[in-house]
């Protein structure tokens, strides 16, 4: 507490010099904080709009059914069962040629059925998605994008018109938004796309039967993608006889695992940044407290002609540092808080929000505590190695 | 008290040797007033920063009330001069930064003292130097006889068994330069050991005892 009281007063008594010293660790301090807190505040921000883009869907595919092969009616009967399960669509796909008048071009048509539309989150545009009675009656319906729309039939306003997969035919029923970023659409690029009854897609392809393979799950409302996931494992391995390798469940939250390693990355860059330039900032602490040992060679000596040990004098400069760094980071860390409520007002209205994040602010007082020691520890050691009658003859 | 028995101490300046102590002899009884006094280059010096162990010999022995002070690391060292010396110097040698009250204590505090009976005792040894009503002071804001005496009352405060004085009156004019030596007889008195270093006589024949000291050889004057 003493040495605490005497490090700020010689602190004190140079002002200017400790606030310029101080300024390596405030502004390395700042890097790090308001960077790390705007990368992380804006990848929630996305995450958040990302995940209420219906990204929290599940992705089935069983393996070996055991003898007791999914159809339609099992799914249906799963999702009124399971609380944690608000929608199941089976889906699978075919390629196909698709015309319409003298166009033509390759299609990947999907068969799935009306729960798909809210599980993958996607957006209509005019009329209307598969409906329940196009499944059961294995209606001749599909329901195409936008892009495809234009591609194939010329314009986007086309619900009516009939286009031929195939050689069958089948009547335009919806045209919904195209999914920009979809990985699909990134491994497929340039084919069309047109959702069918699955009921339909049996009868259109040879590879798909009654047997559903493949299905997504989407969760309800006021439960987590963990709820559903758990309920339908359990209830997965009842159906197949307790066996994990008859089925697999993943969860399809590819966007949201690309932000957040896009965001680890940013942050470790930037953290890796501004820690160098606290750094340089302790470089800057170590050279100023190797400049005042000097200056108070004299003091040392009396210290020492007096009765201090090694020791003391090294924990004195030792605790100057240290005391040079935290408050430095102090400071580094309120202007830092100032910037981030000057960007959060300034973006006021959208849905971006900066906030101090705990983790870095802890993490900077760690860095700038091992800093002060690290570089305060050879100029400290340079005092208490002093002998005391050429640290009193000193100048004098 | 003090008994340097054949202690040599050399510098080596350049290429040349220079024998600072040869060969000395030197006891010193507890509660005697002894000075020495010899021109510069004489050895004083180092005399005096052996006896104040801020040096150890080259050769020969060294005991503080009977200890060996060779034996000492550097930490024991700070130690035995924290406990059983007390310096003053020629020029003062406070610690700008810090009051008056705070000098005296920064001893104790070394020591390890409580917070009360340092407070309790750094008032009494100003006291004893008259200087309670400048406690607060820096030392830039006092003249050369008052730094003395804050130093004075700085060696005091540990009540060590040995004074230590190196040209205390050397920055001083002859009135205060008297007021200060009447300070040291009044220790004297008290019971004080005092061994004082000066050059200039007549401070030298106010102690009861006077040692000569020359190219690093003592000689006896008997008053």
């Amino acid at each position: 507490m003493l040495s605490l009281k005497m490090a700020l007063r010689s602190i004190g008594a140079n002002k200017m010099r400790a606030v310029l010293t101080m300024l390596g660790i405030i502004i390395g301090v700042m890097a790090l904080v308001v960077l790390v807190s705007l990368v992380t505040s804006a990848t929630s921000t996305v995450t958040d709009k990302v995940s209420s883009l219906g990204s929290s869907l599940l992705t089935v595919t069983v393996s070996d059914d055991k003898g007791k092969p999914v159809k339609l009616e099992d799914l249906r009967r799963w999702v009124d069962k399971e609380d944690s399960v608000a929608a199941i669509a089976p889906y699978a796909t075919a390629s196909v040629t698709g015309k319409y008048a003298l166009n033509n071009g390759s299609f990947t048509v999907y068969g799935t059925t009306p729960d798909y539309y809210q599980i993958n989150g996607l957006q209509l545009l005019m009329g209307r998605f598969l409906k329940n009675t196009d499944i059961d009656n294995s209606s001749r319906v599909c329901v195409i994008d936008e892009q495809t729309a234009e591609d194939l039939i010329g314009y986007a306003d086309c619900v009516g018109e009939v286009i031929s997969l195939d050689g069958q035919k089948y009547t335009v029923v919806g045209v919904i938004e195209t999914e920009e970023m979809s990985i699909t659409s990134l491994f497929l690029g340039g084919t069309m796309t047109a959702y069918i009854p699955y009921t339909s897609l049996i009868r259109l392809s040879d590879d798909t039967g009654t047997t559903i393979g493949s299905f997504y799950i989407g969760a309800a409302d006021g439960y987590v993608v963990a709820d559903a996931e758990r309920d339908m494992k359990q209830l997965l391995l009842e159906r197949f006889d307790e066996d994990e390798d008859a089925f697999s469940i993943s969860s399809v939250n590819l966007i949201e695992e690309a932000m957040s390693s896009i965001s680890n990355v940013l942050s470790i860059l930037l953290g890796g940044i501004a820690a160098i330039s606290l750094i340089v900032g302790g470089i800057g602490i170590m050279n100023i407290m190797l400049v005042t040992v000097t200056e108070r060679t004299r003091e040392i000596g009396i210290r020492k002609a007096i009765g201090a040990s090694r020791h003391t004098i090294l924990r004195q400069f030792l605790i100057e540092a240290v005391v040079l760094c935290m408050l430095g980071c102090a400071l580094g860390i309120f202007i830092s808080w100032g910037i981030l409520q000057i960007g959060s007002a300034i973006v006021a209205g959208t849905a971006m929000t900066f906030r101090l994040q705990g983790t870095v602010v802890i993490l900077s007082v760690l860095f700038c505590f091992i800093i002060g020691v690290v570089f305060g520890l050879y100029p400290a050691n340079k005092a208490a190695k002093m002998k005391p009658i050429d640290a009193l003859h000193y100048g004098g | 008290m003090i008994e340097l028995r054949d202690v040599s101490k050399i510098y080596q300046i350049g290429d040349e040797r220079v024998r600072a102590l040869d060969h000395v002899n030197l006891h010193v009884h507890p509660h005697e007033f002894v000075s020495v006094i010899g021109p510069s280059g004489s050895g004083k010096s180092t005399l005096m920063n052996i006896i104040g162990c801020l040096d150890v010999a080259d050769a020969g022995q060294y005991l503080l009330d009977g200890m060996p002070i060779e034996a000492y690391s550097e930490n024991d060292l700070a130690q035995v001069r924290n406990k059983k010396i007390g310096f003053v110097f020629q020029s003062f040698n406070l610690i700008p930064k810090l009051s008056a009250e705070e000098n005296v204590e920064l001893p104790l505090i070394y020591q390890g003292v409580k917070r009360g009976e340092r407070q309790a005792r750094v008032k009494e040894a100003l006291e004893r130097v008259g200087l309670e009503n400048r406690a607060k002071h820096l030392p830039t804001e006092l003249s050369g006889g008052q730094q003395q005496r804050v130093a004075i009352a700085r060696a005091l405060v540990t009540r060590p068994s040995l004074i230590l004085a190196d040209e205390p009156t050397g920055n001083l004019d002859s009135h205060t330069s008297q007021e200060i030596m009447d300070m040291f007889k009044e220790m004297h008195e008290q019971g004080n050991t005092i061994v004082l270093i000066t050059h200039d006589n007549d401070i030298a024949k106010q102690a009861r005892r006077v040692i000569h000291i020359l190219d690093g050889r003592l000689t006896e004057v008997n008053l």
